[in-house]
This record gives structure tokens, sequence and C-alpha cells, in this order.
């Protein structure tokens, strides 16, 4: 018998936001990525279109990561002290679509570094490769706000993707993108209102901005909450579908931010012998978180673990066949 | 998503008798929509008008419950497209996948000892399913006994041969297995076989229209105890067919589709295999068989299934107490928190992360996050100061300190006074307690 389709008829779709800028568009990147545009819930290729596929960011520091466990740090060992030749290598060996470069050396707490040394830093990972770029903080709003007009200023014209604006701190850095020229993220705490509400901040600002805003809706990893974030970014995709245009936003996670800090990522198998092998196991914590977030419509992953990488990307060519 | 009070009213005598219990046919209906009573107090309702209300009122995904005695798994019955809205009600069961001519009892003791335990919970893989690849009935057979005598686990049985599931039956219909599968070839002889030893019936089409019109054939046999499996593979193809079946079920009360759905994995690649089965447990899958016994890709896998499986609605608690991380002793720094489980985990992975082995104490707040316990007066001087008694820290360190949320430091000079211990204000976000550790304990 012939089944008779549910397709969902949306009256709207999620903002299609460029990264990077060619020569011609006032950059130096090789090439420009379009992310969002989708006007069907994640990979439902049957009732909409969904444009561009989700892009995978590999994310790099401008100091050696000490914290990170030796199974993680063991891929970049070689490249620690030149974030230039770290990110070529995620880019050329590990095919990461962007590189998303923290400023952890800005940290006050760690090397304090000044805006001078992070623009430095800057533009050597925008010499050593072509991808766009995405720019984050130390994490700590008052310094950060120090360093991130620098950064957007000396890289006027790459349309970066600036890190973070949030709610009670969002003007620094949309001020930034604005006068240079970048993307910003909007970064809410696993809350869809105040997601909102700070998109209609920043269009307050500039309208314009409103076309080159990534949400970040604060993911958990895998077992620490996801699926608080899930079902936010289901109702906030489900929303702007629906045609509620301030959530209509691209998504970013910061997924490798999130797993490696967590137990499973780092305990070893002697301490924990009923969860199987560390390295594959923090490999797959990562991979899987970004799967389910995959299925709640995140349009870029930010990402530590090459293989997890790989699979990821595999993951989004199957989901892209429609 | 039943009927309407309204739809039902129409089916309804409307003498308005009383007998009841409620003073109109209308009410009766209104009441009868929200499921607060059942159509049997009607005397004078038509048989007409119950078969056209049972079958609306039935819940648009049957309840198929696999095994027996106290080890039933219960698949289907969900009524949602969105966890958001309600909770999803029976987790994805989680089967591995053996082969009639391996090694069956190696196989058997390596599923049995999938079992994981984390913050608290215990996750373990539910099924076998057992495959006939050799494609012979006796081995099949002689397969279903070593199997059988070596788990409780729950079974598919996979074969699309009668026979060879006839005689894999013998051993096993008492546990009452999945048998898969019927198909456009057998599925008049698997009904029966299915029937007679009342073991639901996996359904197999090639497409969503053969598995449509092959569901219709067997419930005309009079069979319903059924799980579905749309055939597709591809990864992409398969979300798609879960996503149709669920929102037909749910959304179109579109009959044929109203059962529990499974699928296996395709990948040949084990961890490619566990992200295809993370993407099926996010949408809508009741079984998912995998191929791989790796712990390591099994735990993200059964830890994903009880995300998504909690209820959205309630906030998830730990179980209040003194959590011990790491090898402590009675010098052990000692912090408190709420048990609210997203505040409980976050502080945990902190306090792990210093790799300084302390206590954390998890305080009964109902499950709520710190500022709203402390709002609501669940997070309290009293409050903290009987859990320090209630889990006996006084024993088991030897000190009197504890570290409390740097967003209470306004319960300091209570709690000292309450308690008799030094309170330590710790940061504000708990993302802070790796500086704060190493300046003050390290």
């Amino acid at each position: 018998m012939a089944v008779e389709l549910l397709k969902e008829k949306y009256r709207s779709q999620v903002r299609e936001v460029v990264l990077g800028a060619t020569k011609e568009e006032g950059g130096t990147r090789s090439h420009t990525l379009k992310v969002g545009g989708e006007s069907a819930l994640p990979f439902l290729h049957f009732e909409g279109t969904i444009p561009n596929r989700p892009l995978v960011a590999m994310e790099i520091w401008d100091i050696v990561p000490e914290e990170w466990p030796a199974s993680l740090k063991s891929f970049f060992e070689d490249v620690y002290d030149d974030p230039g030749a770290w990110a070529k290598k995620c880019v050329e060996e590990y095919g990461a679509d962007l590189i998303a470069v923290r400023f952890k050396s800005a940290d006050p707490d760690i090397k304090d570094a000044s805006a001078e040394d992070c623009i430095a830093t800057l533009k050597k990972v925008l010499e050593a490769v072509g991808v766009p770029l995405i720019v984050y903080g130390c994490g700590k709003a008052e310094k950060d706000n120090t360093i991130i007009g620098p950064l957007a200023e000396a890289a006027e014209g790459e349309n970066l993707l600036l890190g973070v604006a949030e709610q009670d701190n969002y003007k620094s850095v949309a001020s930034a993108a604005m006068a240079y020229k970048h993307c910003v993220i909007a970064q809410s705490p696993i809350d869809i209102n105040i997601a909102k509400q700070l998109n209609i901040l920043i269009a307050e600002m500039s309208t314009p901005l409103l076309d080159r805003i990534v949400i970040d809706p604060t993911v958990a990893a895998l077992g620490y909450g996801i699926e608080y974030s899930y079902s936010i970014m289901e109702r906030a995709r489900f929303g702007a579908l629906q045609g509620d245009r301030m959530l209509a936003m691209p998504t970013i996670a910061n997924v490798g931010h999130e797993v490696w800090s967590k137990k499973e990522s780092y305990i070893s198998e002697e301490e924990q012998p009923g969860w199987g092998d560390q390295a594959e196991r923090s490999m797959a914590w990562e991979a899987a978180t970004a799967g389910a977030l995959l299925q709640a419509g995140m349009d870029i992953l930010v990402m530590r673990n090459p293989n997890a990488v790989g699979l990821i990307k595999k993951l989004i060519d199957d989901m892209m066949k429609g | 998503m039943g009927l309407t009070g309204l739809e039902i009213f129409k089916h309804l005598p409307k003498t308005n008798c009383k007998k009841c219990g409620f003073p109109t046919c209308l009410a009766f209906a209104m009441a009868l929509a929200n499921g607060k009573t059942s159509l049997d107090n009607c005397p004078d309702v038509s048989d007409e008008a119950k078969e056209a209300l049972s079958s609306a009122a039935a819940p648009p995904i049957r309840l198929v419950k696999v095994g027996s005695g106290d080890n039933v798994l219960e698949m289907g019955d969900e009524t949602e497209i969105f966890r958001h809205d309600k909770r999803f009600n029976h987790p994805t069961v989680v089967a591995i996948a053996v082969n009639d001519n391996e090694d069956i009892e190696a196989k058997i003791d390596t599923i049995n000892g999938l079992a994981f335990d984390r913050v608290g919970q215990h996750y373990e893989v539910d099924m076998v399913a057992l495959i006939n690849a050799s494609g012979d009935a006796a081995t099949f057979k002689a397969a279903a006994e070593k199997a059988a005598a070596k788990t409780q686990k729950n079974f598919t049985l996979v074969t699309s041969d009668v026979a060879a599931m006839e005689g894999a039956l013998q051993v096993l219909a008492d546990r009452k297995p999945i048998l898969y599968a019927a198909n456009k070839d057998n599925y008049e002889k698997m009904t029966e076989l299915a029937k007679a030893n009342s073991c639901p019936l996996a359904v197999k089409g090639e497409n969503l229209d053969d598995l449509a019109g092959l569901v219709e054939k067997i419930v005309a046999l009079g069979y319903r105890e059924l799980v579905l499996d749309p055939g597709s593979r591809d990864t992409s193809k398969v979300l798609a067919d879960m996503t149709q079946i669920r929102r037909l079920a749910v959304r179109r009360k579109f009959r044929p589709f109203g059962y529990p759905t499974m699928v296996f994995t395709s990948k040949d690649d084990p961890q490619e295999e566990m992200l295809q089965a993370i993407t099926y447990v996010a949408k809508y899958t009741g079984l998912v068989v995998l191929n791989t016994t790796k712990k390591e890709l099994l735990l993200p896998l059964l830890s994903w299934r009880a995300n998504v499986y909690t209820d959205p609605q309630k906030p998830v608690a730990v179980e209040p107490g003194a959590y011990e991380i790491g090898e402590v002793n009675e010098n052990s720094p000692v912090y408190c928190t709420t048990n609210f489980s997203l505040t409980y985990f976050l502080v945990e992975g902190d306090v792990d992360a210093t790799r300084i082995p302390s206590y954390i104490i998890s305080v009964d707040t109902g499950g709520i996050s710190v500022l709203t316990a402390y709002a609501d007066n669940k997070f309290t001087a009293e409050k903290i100061t009987a859990a320090i008694k209630e889990y006996g820290m006084e024993e088991k360190v030897k000190h009197r300190q504890i570290v409390i949320p740097g967003a209470v430091a306004v319960l300091k000079g209570k709690l000292e006074e309450e308690s008799g211990w030094e309170v330590i204000v710790g940061p504000r976000e708990s993302a802070g307690i790796q500086k704060f550790a190493k300046e003050r304990f390290a």
C-alpha cells in the first residue's frame, strides 16, 4: 500500500551565515564557508533543504595544553609550540573545516598575555591556513574585552567568527564585529529566552549583524546534562522554522571543551576497569556528544580529537545523503 | 493524542442517564478524553461505537512486551515527537548480534559482562540477537540451547526460515523472544508461529509502503504484537523512515505504523556503528542491533540512551549523600552543593579534576540548583548542618572545614554557628574549583 508521507510545511528557515573572506572580499582566506540555511529539521531531506553541511572546527591553543590527557596531546606533540603549525596540521592532516583559536595565554592566571601577543599569534595562524577562523578569548570576560577588539581590528575584513557575546557582556564583541566586519558568537546559558533576548540586544546595536550571528546555546557533555541542551536546541530550531527570526541563526557547540574535562575522557582503564580503553573511550565520548547534537540541529562543532573529527565528518557525509 | 471530548461525544447515546456517574454524556466524554474514566462505565454504548472508540482511543503506538517473568522488556507506547513536550517512555532496547556459527559461549560471556556503573546509575546491554548465519536449522537450534543456558537476557531470533525459527523456539519459546522476521514470503507461517507461542513478531518491509501492506495482512490474520523494521540501513534513510513511522502513528493515527520499531546498524567499523546507533536512539528507534561488544563504545551509547529517556519535566536529582571523589582520607577537603544533577555533576567533574581526593556532600534540595534552592529555603544552614551529621562527616574527616558555593556566601555566618564548622566560601562558578583547590588545598 502507498503510504502518504507526513511532510511539515514550515514558514521560515534558518539564516545563512558566511564565514571567512577571500582576497576579493577584503580578507585573505582561500575560500569562504556557508553555514545554516536549513528549511527542515536536521537531515530530513524529504521536507526541505539542508543547503550546507554542518562544519567541524578543530580547536587549537596558544599555549601547550598541559591539562589534556596524553591520548589527546599525542596527536599534536610536534606542533604545540607553534599555533600556525598546529592549525596547519588540523587542516591538512585531519580535515578541519575551520580552526578555532583559543587565546588561553591571555588568562590573567596563566600568562596574562597582551593583545599584541595575541595578534602576533593570530597572524601566524592566518598565514598558515586558508580556512576561515573562529576566535575565542581566554574565557574571562574582563580580560577578553581587552583583547577581542584589537584582534578584530588586526584581522579587519577576514570575517572571523568572534567569541563570545553574552547577555551581560555583549557590547565589546558585537561592536568589534560591526566595526571590522566579522561574525559573532552569541552565547546563552542553556536558555532559549536568553538566546533570543541576546540576539535582540545585538540587533539593536546593528540590524545587519543579525545575519552574522551564530548562536552558542551552551552544550553539556554526554552524560552531564546534554539532554537539556538537546531539547533547548530542538525547541529553538523548531521555533526558527516556524518563523521566529530572532532564533533563526545557525548554531555552534564547544564540544571538545565540554567533553575533555569529564571523567569519561581522562580516567584510565586501570582506575575504572569496567569502562574500557581510555584512548578510544574518550574519543568515542567526544564523537557521541557531537553525533547527538547533530540530531538537534547543530551547525558547527568545535572538537579536539582528530579521530573523533574524522568519524563525525563521515557521519555528516552519510546524513547529507538525501 | 486521543480523540477530543466532542469527537467521543458523537458516539455516545446522548441520553444523559447519569449511570456512568457523570451528570451528562458530554461531561463523560470530556472525562474520557482526559483518560479519567473508562468507556466500560457507559452501559448503553453501542457495539459499533465501542469499536470506533476503542480503536481511536488506543495508544498511537502499541505497548509490546518481550521476555517473561521478571525479565520483561517493554517497547513502544510512545506518544511524542519531541522529548521536550513529554518524556519518551520506553528506552531503545540495545541488542548485540551473535551468529549461530561463532563461539556462542565466549560471545555470550562477553555480552553478559557489558554492564556499567556510572553516576550512580546502572546500564546494561538488554538483549542477544541470535542470527541464523549458518543457514542451517540444526545449528541455529543448538546455538539457541547454548545461548539460553548462558544468559538471562532477552532474545531476538533472526531467521527468515520458518523451520529454523520453529526449532529455536522449542528451546526459547518460554523466554518470549522477538521473532525476526515476517516478510512477504513467509508472513503467514511466521504469524502462526508467533501466535502459537505468544511471541512478538518483527515485520520487515522492503520500504515503508511494503511494510504498511505487510502489517495490514498480519493484523488481518489476527496478530498485533508487532515490531516494525522498515528495511532501510543507510543512516539518513533510517532517520527519515523512523521519523515518518513515528509521525504517522502519533499525528495521523495511521494504524499500520502504530508499533515499536527496530533496525540493524550497517557499518563494519565499530566506531561508525556506534554513531549510527547514537542517531537511532535520538530518533525514535525501539530496538537497535549492534555488532560491537567494545565497552568503550557501548558506554557512551547507553549513557546517551539514559539521557534521551529522562523526564524533561522533572529536575534530575542525584541521591543525596556524601560522595567520595578519589581515594579520600581523614584530611580530605569537604565540599557541599545541591543534589540537582547538573550542578552536582559539574562540581563533581571539577573537584575530580583537582586531583585532590575530596568529599562532596550533595544536600537534598529536591533536585533544584544552588540559588533556586537557597531562595526556596531548601539550601540553608540547618539543612547543610543536618547533612554533615547525617552523612557522618564528623567521623569521616578530622578537620572541621566545609566549602560552600560562592553564590551562597551569605550562609557562612549562620552555618558556622549551626554546625560549629569553619566555612570556606568557594568560587561562584564550579569552573573556578580547580584554581581554588590548588591555592587552598594543594
